[in-house]
């Protein structure tokens, strides 16, 4: 019997990954990845969540995470196209403007 | 019994391919694995009774976004492998680690607690895309309406961006306009 | 009359600030124009006052109130009685006449404009002081007067000599006014409220021992402002300053303050007559010591220095048997004979040059008459010569001392008498007398401004007739204070004042005759008892090598030790600290987004501990 211990254990551990990946890649498309397996852990969760109570709305927030990712990768990719045409590399070390 | 074989294999699956994503060199492999963890997750949806969710998922994510990145890769030098030194390992495991159980720990904790009720119910027999459009455009008629106007503007900005010829990145247009 | 009151109050405060719009301007000879004739209103206001008070008319006002605070309740109230009225005219006349005395005086000096505006303070000071009709007033004054005379000792700050006797004066009195602080906060703790009214109702339902210990407290502020041992080394230094301060506050008005805080005090020290007992016993002591060490001085401002303080001690001995009336009516006439006295003495140093060696004077008479005959006179009511005014007052107090039975304060007095006679003649006689030394160092004296020999004449009648108001005063006075009863004979009284003018006659006689014939050989002064008195004692030497020297090496060893290793290092620390954490905590901001994102998650893994650990006390 699978319960929702079962799959909350699921999104910790893809979560963790997610962020093992955001923290890890220096490579800017990678880190984009790892913001969608984020994303897609936590809609597991809610889904599963969904389920277990009986109660729409966690689909309907999923649903709403998904638009959400959907227009990030938009933006986002238009930002990084933009970043790699001035400098030449996607590398998270060159984006080092900000040193205090 | 068919639940849980389902269920252990499709983890096993996603966590094998975003195990892929994260820790590969190559991001033509990332990607790919990244859009076969995509659909393996969609079977998540299909085992929780969200086939709705289920469609949209494969649909958005692998047809959709998956392709974007495709395409966005083509932009990059995807043969030259960006060089990754990576410090502080171990911190970033534990915290990763950490992190997860804590969400976890929190996202778990009503259960244990109080009673949830639900709000919007789960209908019996109604189709699962049926009950899903009946509460979006009933209850979440609102934020469904600000969310499409939220992917227009990132499709907008998204052609905006990339647009803009090699040499002319949005600072040095405004520049050239000043002078002018 | 109240607007008296305020025009007497406020009147030098307007001079003082009038002129301090000047100080740092060339001198102006309007500074001293206005301060003198807003001296002169104050003086004409408390006259008028005097007479309105005479009359039957007592002036209590509240002008304001200042704090108000819980229990405690201080106006800004003034009082004008029989006791306060005195003071005032006393203050406000000798001030005048040494305002106008010093625009001859500091003719020449840079500070001017400076030196008016710190006399008119002085003034405005000294009259809070007298008129406060409560003790906060009253230490207001008290401090006021400390700061004016800090700052006109040190007057010529160029000087170190002058600074660092500025500095002694402040700072004993400081110590001093410790002890009167503590007796106000005791009173306070005691009654709840300052005002003399309202202390003065119930000091007879408390117990004795505490009224004691107030009356103690108070003794020792007042013991610090009048220089009465062992707090007396302050006085004769501060004789640094110009010598019309000298004659105003360190001989006619400030010093007696002390004096007037036991006199007001009265009804409180009355209750206490150990207290009483042991102020007249030291005040008979200073009498004594201090004339003693005018004996042999040869600097003409310290020998009257000297005998102020001399003289102090005999008010101290009047106002410690209760006999306040004539303690307040020695304050006045000394006021007036001292500040004569100093004032005739700085018409001598102004003619030579600021000369104050006496040996080195000698046969001025010629040169300067009138202040010869001002000083003389000045002398000789000092002496208590009939019909000059110590005489009356003086007398009093012997006949007081011997009327309570303390024949040794009486005969301690007896002798200071002597004393007194001794070394005011032979101040006399070695100034304007005898042979003209100082042509041997080539001073050449001359008599000073007509105006100021003019200032100083009603200084001089007032020092030779004041005493025939005796009966008068009395009157006046003990409506306010209490009667003082004489319990002997008259025919004893009439022999005591016989034997005492006698005695201080033939000394006077003695005094003249010897100095007339050269004075005393030189081989005195290798004796033992002539040193000791010309050191004074060794108690400046002794607080030197027990107070100074110690406290310096404490001071020293507080400021290497414990400031700069702990207080210093810890603040140090602190800062160090800081700045190391900062520095290190500089290399969070790298500007790296990995960092960054490590930082942040970090911060999101404390929350989230946070959220599911912390529990906070509901």
């Amino acid at each position: 019997m699978i319960t929702l211990t079962h799959y909350l254990t699921l999104t910790g551990i893809l979560f963790s990954l997610g962020i093992v990946g955001v923290l890890r890649r220096k490579n800017l498309l990678m880190l984009f990845f790892s913001t969608e397996i984020l994303l897609n852990a936590v809609n597991i969760g809610f889904a599963a969540v969904s389920k277990y109570y009986g109660d729409l709305s966690g689909q309907i927030f999923s649903f709403f995470i998904i638009a959400i990712a959907a227009s990030e990768v938009a933006v986002g990719l238009g930002l990084l196209v933009l970043w790699y045409k001035r400098s030449g590399t996607i590398d998270l070390d060159s984006l080092q403007m900000m040193k205090g | 019994m068919f639940e849980a074989i389902a269920f252990y294999t499709f983890s096993i699956l996603v966590i094998g391919m975003f195990g892929i994503v994260v820790f590969s060199k190559n991001a033509l492999y990332a990607m790919s694995a990244l859009a076969g963890g995509m659909i393996f997750i969609s079977g998540f949806f299909f085992l929780l009774d969200a086939d709705f969710l289920g469609v949209v998922q494969i649909v958005v994510y692998t047809g959709a976004v998956m392709a974007l990145y495709a395409f966005g890769m083509m932009f990059f030098d995807s043969t030259r492998d960006v060089k990754e030194n990576i410090k502080f390992k171990k911190i970033i495991y534990t915290l990763s680690v950490l992190s997860a159980i804590f969400t976890i720990f929190i996202l778990m904790a009503p259960i244990f607690s109080t009673k949830i009720e639900a709000i919007y119910p789960t209908l019996q027999g109604v189709g699962n895309v049926q009950m899903i459009g009946l509460i979006l455009f009933t209850k979440y008629l609102v934020p469904f309406e600000v969310a499409a106007i939220m992917l227009l503007a990132a499709m907008i900005a998204g052609i905006v961006l990339v647009k803009v010829k090699m040499e002319e990145t949005p600072t040095n247009i405004e520049v050239a306009r000043g002078e002018k | 009359m109240e607007k008296y009151l305020y025009v007497a109050l406020f009147a030098p405060i307007v001079g003082s600030l009038f002129s301090l719009l000047f100080t740092a301007k060339k001198k102006n000879v309007i500074t001293a124009l206005v301060t003198s004739a807003l001296l002169l209103l104050s003086f004409v206001s408390s006259l008028t006052l005097m007479f309105a008070v005479y009359d039957g008319l007592s002036l209590h006002v509240k002008m304001m109130g200042w704090i108000s605070a819980g229990n405690l309740s201080l106006p800004f109230g003034f009082i004008v009685d029989n006791v306060s009225v005195v003071m005032m005219v006393t203050v406000t006349l000798v001030s005048s006449v040494v305002n106008i005395y010093s625009m001859g005086y500091m003719m020449h000096d840079k500070g001017y404009n400076r030196f008016f505006t710190y006399i008119s303070a002085f003034v405005f000071s000294m009259l809070i002081l007298v008129m406060s009709d409560n003790f906060v007033g009253l230490f207001i004054g008290w401090e006021g007067v400390g700061l004016c005379s800090y700052l006109l000792i040190g007057f010529w700050y160029e000087k170190e000599s002058a600074s660092w006797a500025g500095n002694e004066a402040f700072i004993m009195n400081r110590v001093a006014d410790l002890g009167m602080l503590m007796g106000l906060f005791l009173i306070y703790w005691q009654f709840g409220t300052f005002s003399y009214e309202e202390v003065f109702a119930h000091v007879g339902s408390v117990n004795v021992g505490i009224v004691t210990t107030i009356g103690l407290l108070l003794f020792v502020g007042a013991m610090g402002k009048s220089a009465q041992f062992p707090f007396h080394t302050w006085l004769a230094d501060a004789m640094e300053g110009p010598t019309p301060v000298s004659a105003l506050i360190h001989a006619a008005t400030m010093v007696t303050a002390g004096v007037y805080l036991v006199i007001r005090a009265s009804d409180l020290f009355m209750l206490i007559p150990e207290v009483g007992h042991i102020i007249a016993t030291l005040g008979a002591f200073v009498a004594v010591f201090a004339a003693s060490m005018a004996l042999v001085n040869r600097d003409l401002k310290r020998i009257i220095a000297y005998s102020t303080l001399s003289q102090l001690g005999y008010m101290f001995v009047a106002a410690g048997l209760g006999a306040y009336w004539i303690a307040l009516f020695h304050l006045m006439t000394h006021a007036f004979f001292k500040s004569l006295l100093f004032l005739g003495a700085g018409n001598v140093m102004h003619a030579m040059d600021d000369e104050l060696d006496i040996k080195k004077m000698g046969g001025l008479f010629n040169a300067m008459p009138y202040t010869a005959i001002l000083m003389a006179v000045g002398s000789v009511a000092l002496c208590g010569v009939y019909p000059f005014a110590g005489f009356f007052s003086k007398d009093m107090i012997l006949a007081a001392a011997f009327n309570g039975g303390n024949f040794y304060i009486w005969f301690a007095l007896f002798i200071g008498a002597g004393m007194t006679a001794f070394y005011s003649f032979r101040l006399v006689m070695l100034v304007f007398f005898g042979d003209k030394v100082y042509k041997k160092f080539g001073f050449h004296p001359h008599e000073t401004y007509p105006f100021v020999l003019w200032a100083l004449l009603p200084l001089g009648i007032l020092a030779t007739i004041a005493g025939f108001f005796e009966h008068p005063f009395e009157e006046f006075v003990t409506k306010v204070l209490d009667k003082y009863e004489f319990s002997m004979s008259h025919s004893t009284e009439v022999g005591l004042i016989f034997l005492t003018s006698a005695f201080v006659i033939l000394v006077i006689v003695a005094t003249i005759y010897k100095y007339s014939r050269g004075g005393f050989s030189k081989q005195l002064e290798t004796m033992p008892l002539y040193l000791l008195l010309k050191n004074q004692y060794y108690i400046p030497k002794l607080y030197e090598v027990a107070i100074f020297k110690p406290y310096y090496a404490l001071s020293k060893f507080a400021w290497k030790q414990i400031d700069v290793r702990i207080i210093d290092f810890s603040v140090d620390l602190i800062a160090r600290v800081l700045y190391k954490s900062g520095q290190q905590s500089r290399k969070m901001q790298s500007g790296n987004l990995s960092d960054m994102l490590r930082w942040m998650i970090v911060g999101t893994v404390v929350l989230l501990a946070l959220a599911i650990f912390y529990r906070p006390m509901v």
